[in-house]
Protein backbone atom coordinates (compact mmCIF):
# COMPACT_ATOMS: atom_id res chain seq x y z
CA UNK A 1 0.00 0.00 0.00
CA UNK A 2 2.43 2.45 1.39
CA UNK A 3 5.14 1.44 -1.71
CA UNK A 4 2.26 2.02 -4.31
CA UNK A 5 1.48 5.15 -2.76
CA UNK A 6 5.56 6.45 -3.11
CA UNK A 7 5.34 5.47 -6.59
CA UNK A 8 2.51 7.26 -7.25
CA UNK A 9 3.40 10.24 -5.38
CA UNK A 10 7.14 10.22 -7.19
CA UNK A 11 5.15 9.62 -10.82
CA UNK A 12 2.49 11.70 -10.30
CA UNK A 13 3.73 14.68 -12.48
CA UNK A 14 4.60 12.33 -15.54
CA UNK A 15 1.33 10.72 -15.43
CA UNK A 16 -0.28 13.75 -15.63
CA UNK A 17 1.72 14.98 -18.19
CA UNK A 18 1.15 11.48 -20.28
CA UNK A 19 -2.21 12.81 -20.17
CA UNK A 20 -1.82 16.04 -21.51
CA UNK A 21 0.09 14.86 -24.05
CA UNK A 22 -2.31 12.39 -25.43
CA UNK A 23 -4.87 15.21 -24.91
CA UNK A 24 -3.08 17.15 -27.05
CA UNK A 25 -2.70 14.49 -29.55
CA UNK A 26 -5.92 13.08 -29.86
CA UNK A 27 -7.97 15.35 -32.17
CA UNK A 28 -4.79 15.25 -34.31
CA UNK A 29 -5.05 11.65 -34.59
CA UNK A 30 -8.74 11.58 -34.81
CA UNK A 31 -8.72 13.40 -38.20
CA UNK A 32 -5.70 11.18 -39.67
CA UNK A 33 -8.25 8.37 -38.59
CA UNK A 34 -11.74 9.89 -40.15
CA UNK A 35 -10.31 10.76 -43.20
CA UNK A 36 -10.73 7.53 -44.38
CA UNK A 37 -13.79 7.26 -42.99
CA UNK A 38 -17.22 6.19 -45.05
CA UNK A 39 -19.61 8.73 -43.37
CA UNK A 40 -23.07 7.89 -44.23
CA UNK A 41 -24.90 10.77 -44.55
CA UNK A 42 -23.50 15.19 -45.08
CA UNK A 43 -21.96 15.10 -41.48
CA UNK A 44 -18.46 13.40 -41.13
CA UNK A 45 -18.78 12.99 -37.28
CA UNK A 46 -19.49 9.50 -36.56
CA UNK A 47 -17.15 6.40 -37.88
CA UNK A 48 -19.57 4.33 -40.35
CA UNK A 49 -16.60 1.89 -42.67
CA UNK A 50 -13.06 2.45 -43.81
CA UNK A 51 -12.55 3.99 -47.26
CA UNK A 52 -9.91 5.78 -49.14
CA UNK A 53 -11.88 7.80 -51.45
CA UNK A 54 -10.78 10.94 -49.57
CA UNK A 55 -7.15 10.20 -50.68
CA UNK A 56 -7.09 9.07 -54.13
CA UNK A 57 -9.52 11.90 -54.34
CA UNK A 58 -8.23 14.35 -52.66
CA UNK A 59 -8.33 17.59 -55.31
CA UNK A 60 -11.46 16.42 -56.59
CA UNK A 61 -13.68 19.42 -55.15
CA UNK A 62 -12.72 22.32 -57.38
CA UNK A 63 -13.56 24.64 -54.89
CA UNK A 64 -11.77 23.02 -52.10
CA UNK A 65 -8.81 22.91 -54.65
CA UNK A 66 -9.39 25.88 -55.41
CA UNK A 67 -9.66 27.72 -51.97
CA UNK A 68 -6.57 25.78 -51.05
CA UNK A 69 -4.63 27.18 -53.67
CA UNK A 70 -5.04 30.92 -52.64
CA UNK A 71 -4.37 29.99 -49.22
CA UNK A 72 -0.70 28.61 -50.22
CA UNK A 73 -0.22 31.74 -52.87
CA UNK A 74 -1.08 33.84 -49.79
CA UNK A 75 0.63 31.90 -47.56
CA UNK A 76 4.06 31.86 -50.11
CA UNK A 77 4.02 35.46 -50.72
CA UNK A 78 2.90 36.85 -47.01
CA UNK A 79 6.03 34.55 -45.57
CA UNK A 80 8.19 36.04 -48.19
CA UNK A 81 7.88 39.91 -46.98
CA UNK A 82 6.86 39.47 -43.69
CA UNK A 83 10.50 37.23 -43.33
CA UNK A 84 12.33 39.76 -45.03
CA UNK A 85 11.02 42.68 -43.18
CA UNK A 86 11.13 41.14 -39.94
CA UNK A 87 14.69 39.96 -40.11
CA UNK A 88 15.17 43.63 -41.02
CA UNK A 89 13.37 44.71 -37.73
CA UNK A 90 15.31 41.67 -35.76
CA UNK A 91 19.18 43.23 -37.61
CA UNK A 92 18.23 46.31 -36.34
CA UNK A 93 17.19 45.34 -32.70
CA UNK A 94 20.02 43.37 -31.83
CA UNK A 95 22.59 44.78 -34.12
CA UNK A 96 22.69 48.81 -33.88
CA UNK A 97 21.97 50.89 -30.71
CA UNK A 98 19.44 54.12 -31.30
CA UNK A 99 17.12 55.96 -30.06
CA UNK A 100 13.45 54.55 -29.75
CA UNK A 101 14.00 51.53 -29.00
CA UNK A 102 10.63 51.15 -26.89
CA UNK A 103 8.97 52.73 -29.18
CA UNK A 104 10.07 50.14 -31.78
CA UNK A 105 9.58 46.60 -28.98
CA UNK A 106 6.24 48.20 -28.14
CA UNK A 107 5.03 48.28 -31.73
CA UNK A 108 6.20 44.86 -32.36
CA UNK A 109 4.66 43.34 -29.16
CA UNK A 110 1.53 45.28 -29.27
CA UNK A 111 -0.30 43.15 -32.36
CA UNK A 112 0.39 40.10 -30.67
CA UNK A 113 -1.19 40.96 -27.43
CA UNK A 114 -4.55 42.30 -29.27
CA UNK A 115 -7.15 39.67 -30.17
CA UNK A 116 -7.64 38.70 -33.41
CA UNK A 117 -11.07 39.83 -33.61
CA UNK A 118 -9.87 42.94 -33.13
CA UNK A 119 -7.56 43.53 -35.78
CA UNK A 120 -9.62 41.98 -38.42
CA UNK A 121 -12.37 44.38 -37.56
CA UNK A 122 -9.92 47.14 -37.31
CA UNK A 123 -8.77 46.67 -40.90
CA UNK A 124 -12.15 45.95 -42.02
CA UNK A 125 -13.55 49.32 -40.47
CA UNK A 126 -10.07 51.73 -42.70
CA UNK A 127 -10.76 49.15 -45.90
CA UNK A 128 -14.56 50.32 -45.53
CA UNK A 129 -13.86 53.90 -45.17
CA UNK A 130 -11.43 54.20 -47.75
CA UNK A 131 -13.17 52.00 -49.59
CA UNK A 132 -10.67 49.75 -50.32
CA UNK A 133 -12.38 46.28 -52.23
CA UNK A 134 -11.15 43.17 -49.99
CA UNK A 135 -10.34 40.11 -51.50
CA UNK A 136 -6.40 38.78 -51.95
CA UNK A 137 -4.84 41.78 -51.63
CA UNK A 138 -6.72 43.25 -48.49
CA UNK A 139 -5.30 39.94 -47.17
CA UNK A 140 -2.10 40.02 -48.33
CA UNK A 141 -1.89 43.09 -46.02
CA UNK A 142 -3.57 42.12 -43.33
CA UNK A 143 -1.46 38.40 -43.13
CA UNK A 144 2.25 40.10 -43.85
CA UNK A 145 1.22 42.93 -41.04
CA UNK A 146 0.43 39.88 -38.13
CA UNK A 147 3.44 37.49 -39.25
CA UNK A 148 5.83 40.44 -39.30
CA UNK A 149 5.70 40.42 -35.13
CA UNK A 150 6.42 36.74 -35.16
CA UNK A 151 8.98 37.02 -37.21
CA UNK A 152 11.27 39.61 -35.37
CA UNK A 153 11.30 37.46 -32.36
CA UNK A 154 12.39 34.19 -33.89
CA UNK A 155 15.12 36.27 -35.61
CA UNK A 156 16.01 38.24 -33.07
CA UNK A 157 16.20 34.78 -30.26
CA UNK A 158 18.59 33.77 -33.36
CA UNK A 159 20.81 36.63 -33.47
CA UNK A 160 21.69 37.37 -29.78
CA UNK A 161 23.06 33.31 -30.28
CA UNK A 162 25.08 34.66 -32.80
CA UNK A 163 28.80 34.51 -32.17
CA UNK A 164 30.03 37.35 -33.81
CA UNK A 165 33.46 36.63 -33.05
CA UNK A 166 32.80 34.69 -36.28
CA UNK A 167 32.40 37.39 -38.35
CA UNK A 168 35.70 39.23 -36.47
CA UNK A 169 37.54 36.32 -37.24
CA UNK A 170 36.99 36.52 -41.16
CA UNK A 171 37.35 39.98 -41.47
CA UNK A 172 40.49 39.55 -39.68
CA UNK A 173 41.31 37.31 -42.58
CA UNK A 174 40.72 39.83 -44.92
CA UNK A 175 37.29 39.01 -45.78
CA UNK A 176 35.37 42.13 -47.39
CA UNK A 177 32.21 42.82 -45.46
CA UNK A 178 29.96 41.34 -48.33
CA UNK A 179 32.12 37.95 -48.16
CA UNK A 180 31.80 37.87 -44.40
CA UNK A 181 28.07 38.44 -45.06
CA UNK A 182 27.56 35.97 -48.07
CA UNK A 183 30.03 33.18 -46.18
CA UNK A 184 29.12 33.40 -42.40
CA UNK A 185 26.93 34.99 -41.49
CA UNK A 186 23.99 34.36 -44.11
CA UNK A 187 24.69 30.49 -43.47
CA UNK A 188 24.63 30.90 -40.06
CA UNK A 189 21.37 32.71 -39.77
CA UNK A 190 19.72 30.38 -42.41
CA UNK A 191 18.03 28.00 -40.14
CA UNK A 192 16.49 30.69 -37.91
CA UNK A 193 15.24 32.37 -41.24
CA UNK A 194 14.06 29.33 -42.09
CA UNK A 195 12.35 28.95 -39.00
CA UNK A 196 10.86 32.33 -38.81
CA UNK A 197 9.38 32.11 -42.46
CA UNK A 198 8.29 28.60 -41.27
CA UNK A 199 6.37 30.07 -38.72
CA UNK A 200 4.91 32.77 -40.70
CA UNK A 201 3.65 30.28 -43.35
CA UNK A 202 1.44 28.53 -40.93
CA UNK A 203 0.39 31.30 -39.42
CA UNK A 204 -1.24 32.58 -43.02
CA UNK A 205 -2.03 29.27 -43.63
CA UNK A 206 -4.20 28.19 -40.45
CA UNK A 207 -5.34 32.14 -40.15
CA UNK A 208 -9.83 32.12 -40.23
CA UNK A 209 -10.68 35.19 -37.93
CA UNK A 210 -8.60 38.11 -39.44
CA UNK A 211 -9.34 36.48 -43.31
CA UNK A 212 -12.86 36.17 -42.52
CA UNK A 213 -13.52 40.03 -41.69
CA UNK A 214 -10.62 41.01 -44.80
CA UNK A 215 -11.68 38.51 -47.53
CA UNK A 216 -14.46 39.96 -49.37
CA UNK A 217 -15.72 36.89 -51.72
CA UNK A 218 -12.60 35.43 -51.96
CA UNK A 219 -12.05 31.63 -50.32
CA UNK A 220 -9.02 30.54 -48.33
CA UNK A 221 -8.82 27.00 -46.80
CA UNK A 222 -9.84 27.37 -43.55
CA UNK A 223 -12.70 30.22 -44.69
CA UNK A 224 -13.59 27.15 -47.24
CA UNK A 225 -13.88 25.02 -44.20
CA UNK A 226 -16.01 27.02 -42.01
CA UNK A 227 -18.76 27.75 -45.34
CA UNK A 228 -18.74 24.41 -45.56
CA UNK A 229 -19.15 23.20 -42.02
CA UNK A 230 -23.04 24.53 -42.06
CA UNK A 231 -24.00 21.89 -45.00
CA UNK A 232 -21.60 19.19 -44.00
CA UNK A 233 -17.42 19.43 -44.50
CA UNK A 234 -16.46 16.59 -47.09
CA UNK A 235 -14.08 14.08 -45.72
CA UNK A 236 -11.66 15.59 -48.36
CA UNK A 237 -10.83 18.66 -46.06
CA UNK A 238 -9.46 15.69 -43.19
CA UNK A 239 -6.95 14.66 -45.75
CA UNK A 240 -6.02 17.76 -46.66
CA UNK A 241 -5.79 19.01 -43.47
CA UNK A 242 -3.78 15.83 -42.27
CA UNK A 243 -1.79 16.09 -45.83
CA UNK A 244 -1.20 19.38 -44.12
CA UNK A 245 -0.23 18.28 -40.79
CA UNK A 246 2.38 16.15 -42.26
CA UNK A 247 4.08 18.11 -44.49
CA UNK A 248 4.58 20.76 -41.80
CA UNK A 249 5.97 18.66 -39.43
CA UNK A 250 8.60 17.11 -41.96
CA UNK A 251 9.36 20.60 -42.78
CA UNK A 252 9.80 21.04 -39.37
CA UNK A 253 12.22 18.26 -38.20
CA UNK A 254 13.89 19.64 -41.23
CA UNK A 255 14.81 22.71 -39.85
CA UNK A 256 15.45 21.21 -36.50
CA UNK A 257 17.54 19.19 -38.49
CA UNK A 258 19.35 22.23 -40.36
CA UNK A 259 19.30 24.32 -36.57
CA UNK A 260 21.35 21.39 -35.00
CA UNK A 261 24.00 21.47 -38.11
CA UNK A 262 24.81 25.12 -37.72
CA UNK A 263 25.00 24.83 -34.20
CA UNK A 264 27.74 22.54 -34.45
CA UNK A 265 29.22 24.70 -37.46
CA UNK A 266 29.36 27.51 -34.79
CA UNK A 267 30.76 25.16 -32.22
CA UNK A 268 33.89 24.87 -34.05
CA UNK A 269 36.13 27.62 -31.67
CA UNK A 270 39.77 27.12 -30.95
CA UNK A 271 39.21 27.69 -26.77
CA UNK A 272 35.97 26.13 -26.23
CA UNK A 273 36.14 26.15 -22.50
CA UNK A 274 36.42 29.79 -22.19
CA UNK A 275 33.23 30.48 -23.85
CA UNK A 276 30.79 30.78 -21.32
CA UNK A 277 33.02 33.04 -19.10
CA UNK A 278 33.82 35.06 -21.81
CA UNK A 279 30.48 35.71 -23.53
CA UNK A 280 29.01 36.61 -19.65
CA UNK A 281 31.97 39.17 -19.73
CA UNK A 282 31.06 40.37 -23.16
CA UNK A 283 27.58 40.63 -22.81
CA UNK A 284 27.56 41.93 -19.43
CA UNK A 285 24.91 39.32 -18.15
CA UNK A 286 23.83 35.76 -18.09
CA UNK A 287 25.00 33.66 -21.39
CA UNK A 288 22.23 33.60 -23.72
CA UNK A 289 23.76 31.05 -25.93
CA UNK A 290 20.85 28.92 -24.55
CA UNK A 291 18.26 31.28 -25.20
CA UNK A 292 18.67 30.80 -29.29
CA UNK A 293 17.37 27.96 -29.46
CA UNK A 294 13.87 27.57 -29.25
CA UNK A 295 12.27 23.92 -29.82
CA UNK B 1 26.06 58.76 -25.83
CA UNK B 2 27.18 55.89 -27.82
CA UNK B 3 26.15 57.03 -31.73
CA UNK B 4 27.31 60.61 -31.24
CA UNK B 5 31.05 59.86 -32.25
CA UNK B 6 30.07 57.93 -34.98
CA UNK B 7 29.01 59.33 -38.92
CA UNK B 8 25.02 59.85 -39.19
CA UNK B 9 24.98 57.64 -42.27
CA UNK B 10 25.73 54.74 -39.73
CA UNK B 11 23.66 55.89 -36.84
CA UNK B 12 20.72 55.91 -39.70
CA UNK B 13 21.23 52.26 -40.46
CA UNK B 14 18.73 50.83 -37.89
CA UNK B 15 15.77 53.14 -39.07
CA UNK B 16 16.88 52.06 -43.12
CA UNK B 17 16.65 48.44 -41.65
CA UNK B 18 13.46 48.90 -39.33
CA UNK B 19 11.63 51.44 -41.20
CA UNK B 20 10.00 49.33 -44.11
CA UNK B 21 8.55 46.68 -41.15
CA UNK B 22 7.34 49.50 -38.77
CA UNK B 23 5.81 51.22 -41.23
CA UNK B 24 3.78 48.27 -42.15
CA UNK B 25 3.11 47.85 -39.09
CA UNK B 26 1.57 51.45 -38.17
CA UNK B 27 -0.27 51.34 -41.76
CA UNK B 28 -1.86 48.55 -41.12
CA UNK B 29 -2.23 48.08 -37.60
CA UNK B 30 -2.45 51.38 -35.54
CA UNK B 31 -4.01 53.49 -38.71
CA UNK B 32 -7.25 51.25 -38.91
CA UNK B 33 -7.49 50.99 -35.04
CA UNK B 34 -7.84 54.67 -35.72
CA UNK B 35 -10.79 54.00 -38.23
CA UNK B 36 -11.90 51.76 -36.41
CA UNK B 37 -12.70 54.42 -33.50
CA UNK B 38 -13.49 57.20 -35.70
CA UNK B 39 -16.53 54.15 -37.06
CA UNK B 40 -17.24 53.78 -33.56
CA UNK B 41 -18.35 57.33 -33.00
CA UNK B 42 -20.35 57.37 -36.03
CA UNK B 43 -24.28 56.94 -36.94
CA UNK B 44 -26.77 55.81 -38.79
CA UNK B 45 -27.68 52.45 -40.63
CA UNK B 46 -26.64 50.53 -43.85
CA UNK B 47 -29.71 52.15 -45.58
CA UNK B 48 -29.48 55.65 -44.96
CA UNK B 49 -25.06 55.58 -44.66
CA UNK B 50 -23.31 56.62 -41.67
CA UNK B 51 -22.33 59.85 -40.73
CA UNK B 52 -19.64 60.88 -38.25
CA UNK B 53 -21.41 62.77 -35.10
CA UNK B 54 -19.08 62.10 -32.04
CA UNK B 55 -21.72 58.90 -31.04
CA UNK B 56 -20.56 57.87 -27.75
CA UNK B 57 -24.21 56.71 -27.41
CA UNK B 58 -22.38 53.48 -28.99
CA UNK B 59 -20.39 52.76 -26.31
CA UNK B 60 -22.78 52.60 -24.14
CA UNK B 61 -26.00 50.89 -25.81
CA UNK B 62 -23.49 48.83 -26.97
CA UNK B 63 -22.20 47.38 -23.12
CA UNK B 64 -26.68 47.57 -22.50
CA UNK B 65 -26.88 45.01 -25.22
CA UNK B 66 -23.79 43.21 -25.09
CA UNK B 67 -22.67 42.95 -21.46
CA UNK B 68 -23.88 39.52 -20.95
CA UNK B 69 -21.57 38.48 -23.86
CA UNK B 70 -18.61 40.32 -22.18
CA UNK B 71 -19.25 38.62 -18.80
CA UNK B 72 -19.07 35.39 -20.47
CA UNK B 73 -16.34 36.04 -22.37
CA UNK B 74 -14.25 36.83 -19.24
CA UNK B 75 -15.92 34.20 -17.14
CA UNK B 76 -14.72 31.59 -19.68
CA UNK B 77 -11.37 32.84 -20.94
CA UNK B 78 -10.34 32.97 -17.54
CA UNK B 79 -12.10 29.45 -16.49
CA UNK B 80 -10.13 28.63 -19.79
CA UNK B 81 -6.68 30.24 -18.71
CA UNK B 82 -6.37 28.77 -15.15
CA UNK B 83 -7.82 24.90 -16.22
CA UNK B 84 -4.72 25.28 -18.76
CA UNK B 85 -2.24 26.32 -16.27
CA UNK B 86 -3.70 23.44 -14.17
CA UNK B 87 -2.66 21.15 -16.90
CA UNK B 88 0.26 23.15 -18.45
CA UNK B 89 2.48 23.31 -15.36
CA UNK B 90 3.24 19.55 -14.20
CA UNK B 91 3.44 19.32 -17.89
CA UNK B 92 6.16 22.00 -18.35
CA UNK B 93 7.97 20.73 -15.41
CA UNK B 94 7.95 16.87 -16.58
CA UNK B 95 9.32 18.09 -19.81
CA UNK B 96 12.20 20.13 -18.15
CA UNK B 97 13.22 18.02 -15.72
CA UNK B 98 12.01 14.85 -16.50
CA UNK B 99 12.23 14.78 -20.36
CA UNK B 100 15.41 13.40 -20.67
CA UNK B 101 16.16 12.56 -24.00
CA UNK B 102 12.82 12.63 -24.95
CA UNK B 103 12.66 16.56 -24.01
CA UNK B 104 12.84 17.26 -27.96
CA UNK B 105 9.46 14.93 -28.62
CA UNK B 106 7.72 16.28 -25.91
CA UNK B 107 8.12 19.91 -27.05
CA UNK B 108 6.97 18.71 -30.54
CA UNK B 109 4.14 17.30 -29.35
CA UNK B 110 2.68 20.45 -27.49
CA UNK B 111 3.32 22.36 -30.91
CA UNK B 112 1.53 19.80 -32.86
CA UNK B 113 -1.60 21.27 -32.79
CA UNK B 114 -0.37 24.23 -34.26
CA UNK B 115 0.20 22.33 -37.62
CA UNK B 116 -3.42 21.33 -37.78
CA UNK B 117 -5.93 23.92 -38.91
CA UNK B 118 -7.29 25.76 -36.10
CA UNK B 119 -11.09 24.99 -37.83
CA UNK B 120 -10.27 21.23 -38.30
CA UNK B 121 -8.70 21.25 -34.76
CA UNK B 122 -12.08 22.08 -33.23
CA UNK B 123 -13.94 20.51 -35.85
CA UNK B 124 -12.34 17.39 -34.62
CA UNK B 125 -13.60 17.90 -30.83
CA UNK B 126 -17.42 18.33 -31.95
CA UNK B 127 -16.65 14.18 -33.24
CA UNK B 128 -14.96 13.46 -29.72
CA UNK B 129 -18.06 15.38 -27.44
CA UNK B 130 -20.91 14.53 -29.52
CA UNK B 131 -23.70 12.87 -28.21
CA UNK B 132 -23.32 9.38 -29.26
CA UNK B 133 -19.44 9.93 -28.90
CA UNK B 134 -17.37 7.95 -25.85
CA UNK B 135 -17.43 10.68 -23.64
CA UNK B 136 -20.88 11.61 -23.44
CA UNK B 137 -21.61 7.62 -22.97
CA UNK B 138 -19.16 7.75 -20.23
CA UNK B 139 -20.66 10.77 -18.22
CA UNK B 140 -23.84 9.42 -18.66
CA UNK B 141 -23.10 5.86 -17.28
CA UNK B 142 -20.72 7.58 -14.09
CA UNK B 143 -24.32 9.49 -13.42
CA UNK B 144 -22.51 12.77 -14.00
CA UNK B 145 -24.67 13.38 -17.05
CA UNK B 146 -28.52 12.55 -17.14
CA UNK B 147 -29.51 10.15 -19.77
CA UNK B 148 -30.47 12.45 -22.14
CA UNK B 149 -27.64 15.21 -20.90
CA UNK B 150 -25.07 16.54 -23.89
CA UNK B 151 -22.12 18.16 -23.63
CA UNK B 152 -22.37 20.12 -26.67
CA UNK B 153 -23.77 23.11 -26.79
CA UNK B 154 -22.97 24.05 -23.18
CA UNK B 155 -20.91 26.01 -21.89
CA UNK B 156 -18.23 23.10 -20.73
CA UNK B 157 -17.94 22.44 -23.95
CA UNK B 158 -16.87 25.92 -25.23
CA UNK B 159 -14.34 25.82 -22.18
CA UNK B 160 -12.95 22.96 -23.01
CA UNK B 161 -12.22 24.03 -26.42
CA UNK B 162 -10.91 27.06 -25.92
CA UNK B 163 -8.68 25.49 -23.41
CA UNK B 164 -7.18 22.63 -25.82
CA UNK B 165 -6.51 25.49 -28.44
CA UNK B 166 -4.83 28.13 -26.73
CA UNK B 167 -2.79 25.11 -23.99
CA UNK B 168 0.09 25.27 -26.09
CA UNK B 169 0.36 29.20 -25.58
CA UNK B 170 0.51 27.93 -21.70
CA UNK B 171 2.90 25.17 -21.88
CA UNK B 172 5.92 27.00 -23.88
CA UNK B 173 6.24 30.07 -21.57
CA UNK B 174 6.37 28.02 -18.47
CA UNK B 175 8.54 25.53 -19.79
CA UNK B 176 11.52 27.89 -20.99
CA UNK B 177 11.19 29.71 -17.53
CA UNK B 178 11.86 26.12 -16.10
CA UNK B 179 14.37 25.56 -18.42
CA UNK B 180 16.62 28.45 -17.59
CA UNK B 181 16.00 27.67 -13.96
CA UNK B 182 19.41 26.69 -11.93
CA UNK B 183 19.07 23.19 -11.08
CA UNK B 184 21.69 23.91 -8.37
CA UNK B 185 19.77 26.44 -6.62
CA UNK B 186 17.40 23.51 -6.01
CA UNK B 187 20.03 21.57 -4.75
CA UNK B 188 21.30 24.27 -2.37
CA UNK B 189 17.80 24.42 -0.70
CA UNK B 190 17.65 21.01 -0.14
CA UNK B 191 21.47 20.64 1.07
CA UNK B 192 19.77 23.27 3.53
CA UNK B 193 17.35 20.59 4.77
CA UNK B 194 14.47 21.86 2.54
CA UNK B 195 11.87 19.78 2.23
CA UNK B 196 10.88 18.59 -1.39
CA UNK B 197 7.70 20.74 -1.21
CA UNK B 198 9.59 23.55 0.34
CA UNK B 199 12.01 23.52 -2.17
CA UNK B 200 9.37 23.69 -5.24
CA UNK B 201 7.04 26.36 -3.12
CA UNK B 202 10.75 28.61 -2.19
CA UNK B 203 12.90 28.33 -5.33
CA UNK B 204 11.01 26.50 -8.24
CA UNK B 205 7.73 28.22 -8.37
CA UNK B 206 9.02 32.03 -7.78
CA UNK B 207 11.31 31.63 -10.27
CA UNK B 208 9.13 30.36 -13.12
CA UNK B 209 6.64 32.91 -12.07
CA UNK B 210 7.26 34.92 -15.07
CA UNK B 211 6.23 31.83 -17.49
CA UNK B 212 3.58 31.59 -15.53
CA UNK B 213 2.50 35.62 -16.58
CA UNK B 214 3.27 35.19 -20.16
CA UNK B 215 1.56 31.86 -20.12
CA UNK B 216 -1.54 33.77 -19.09
CA UNK B 217 -1.59 36.54 -20.83
CA UNK B 218 -0.61 34.24 -24.03
CA UNK B 219 -3.47 32.23 -23.32
CA UNK B 220 -6.18 34.73 -22.03
CA UNK B 221 -6.21 37.28 -24.72
CA UNK B 222 -6.80 34.81 -27.37
CA UNK B 223 -9.57 33.63 -25.18
CA UNK B 224 -11.17 36.25 -24.79
CA UNK B 225 -11.60 37.39 -28.54
CA UNK B 226 -12.29 33.83 -29.53
CA UNK B 227 -15.63 33.36 -31.37
CA UNK B 228 -14.58 29.85 -33.50
CA UNK B 229 -15.36 27.34 -30.49
CA UNK B 230 -18.97 29.05 -29.79
CA UNK B 231 -19.86 28.84 -33.43
CA UNK B 232 -18.75 24.77 -33.43
CA UNK B 233 -18.98 23.76 -29.81
CA UNK B 234 -21.55 26.04 -28.23
CA UNK B 235 -24.97 27.31 -28.90
CA UNK B 236 -26.90 31.08 -28.60
CA UNK B 237 -26.88 30.65 -25.28
CA UNK B 238 -23.31 30.71 -25.13
CA UNK B 239 -22.23 33.56 -27.46
CA UNK B 240 -19.38 35.36 -26.13
CA UNK B 241 -18.04 39.13 -27.54
CA UNK B 242 -16.12 37.73 -30.03
CA UNK B 243 -19.60 36.26 -31.84
CA UNK B 244 -21.34 39.33 -31.42
CA UNK B 245 -18.60 41.73 -33.14
CA UNK B 246 -18.10 39.22 -35.72
CA UNK B 247 -21.90 39.25 -36.72
CA UNK B 248 -22.52 42.88 -36.40
CA UNK B 249 -19.79 43.60 -38.61
CA UNK B 250 -20.29 40.46 -41.19
CA UNK B 251 -23.71 40.02 -40.80
CA UNK B 252 -25.98 42.51 -39.97
CA UNK B 253 -23.69 45.26 -40.72
CA UNK B 254 -24.26 47.54 -37.69
CA UNK B 255 -21.04 48.97 -37.69
CA UNK B 256 -20.73 51.70 -35.50
CA UNK B 257 -22.21 49.17 -32.76
CA UNK B 258 -19.49 46.68 -33.82
CA UNK B 259 -16.59 48.60 -33.72
CA UNK B 260 -17.95 50.55 -30.26
CA UNK B 261 -17.67 46.75 -28.86
CA UNK B 262 -14.46 46.10 -30.10
CA UNK B 263 -13.33 48.91 -28.66
CA UNK B 264 -14.30 48.11 -25.12
CA UNK B 265 -13.25 44.84 -25.72
CA UNK B 266 -9.62 45.96 -26.49
CA UNK B 267 -9.46 48.34 -22.94
CA UNK B 268 -10.59 45.65 -20.63
CA UNK B 269 -7.58 43.59 -22.39
CA UNK B 270 -5.31 46.17 -22.48
CA UNK B 271 -5.96 47.29 -18.88
CA UNK B 272 -5.65 43.28 -18.03
CA UNK B 273 -1.84 43.62 -20.23
CA UNK B 274 -0.64 46.79 -18.39
CA UNK B 275 -1.39 45.31 -15.00
CA UNK B 276 0.39 42.41 -16.44
CA UNK B 277 3.43 44.12 -17.75
CA UNK B 278 3.73 46.42 -14.65
CA UNK B 279 4.35 42.82 -12.86
CA UNK B 280 6.42 41.05 -14.99
CA UNK B 281 8.20 43.57 -17.51
CA UNK B 282 7.84 43.81 -21.30
CA UNK B 283 10.79 42.29 -21.97
CA UNK B 284 10.49 39.02 -20.36
CA UNK B 285 7.61 38.72 -22.38
CA UNK B 286 9.21 39.28 -25.40
CA UNK B 287 11.80 37.10 -24.00
CA UNK B 288 9.26 34.38 -23.09
CA UNK B 289 7.41 34.46 -26.30
CA UNK B 290 10.07 33.46 -28.71
CA UNK B 291 9.61 30.28 -27.42
CA UNK B 292 6.67 30.01 -28.98
CA UNK B 293 8.33 28.71 -32.45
Amino acid sequence: MSAAWKWLRHNAVNIWAALAIAYLLIPIGLIAVFSFNDPEGKFNYVWSGFSTDAWTGIFGIQELTDAFLTSLRLAALSTLIATILGTMIALALVRHQFHGRKVANFLIVIPMATPEVVIGASLLSMFLIYGISLGFFSLLLAHVMFSISFVVIVVRSRLIGFDRRLEEAARDLGATPMTTFRTITFPLLMPGLVGAALLAFALSIDDFVISNFTSGTTVTFPLYIFGAAQRGIPVEVYSVATLLFSVTVLAMLFVTWQQRRAEKLAEVRPDDTDESGLSALTAGREPVSSAGSAA
Amino acid sequence: MNGESKPLSRRLIPYWLMGPGLLWLVLFFVIPLYFMARLALESGTLETGFSFTWEWANFTDGWDRYSEQFFRSFIYAGSATLIALVIAYPLAYAIAFRGGRWKNALLFAVVAPFFTTYLIRTIAWTTILSDNGVVVDVLRTIGILGDDGRVLATPAAVIAGITYNFLPFMVLPIYASLERLDPGLIEAAKDLYSSSRAAFLKVTLPLSMPGIVAGTLLTFIPAAGDYINVIFLGSTNTSMVGNAIQSLYLNTREYPTAAALSFILMAVIMAVVVIYIRFAGSEALMGEEEEAT
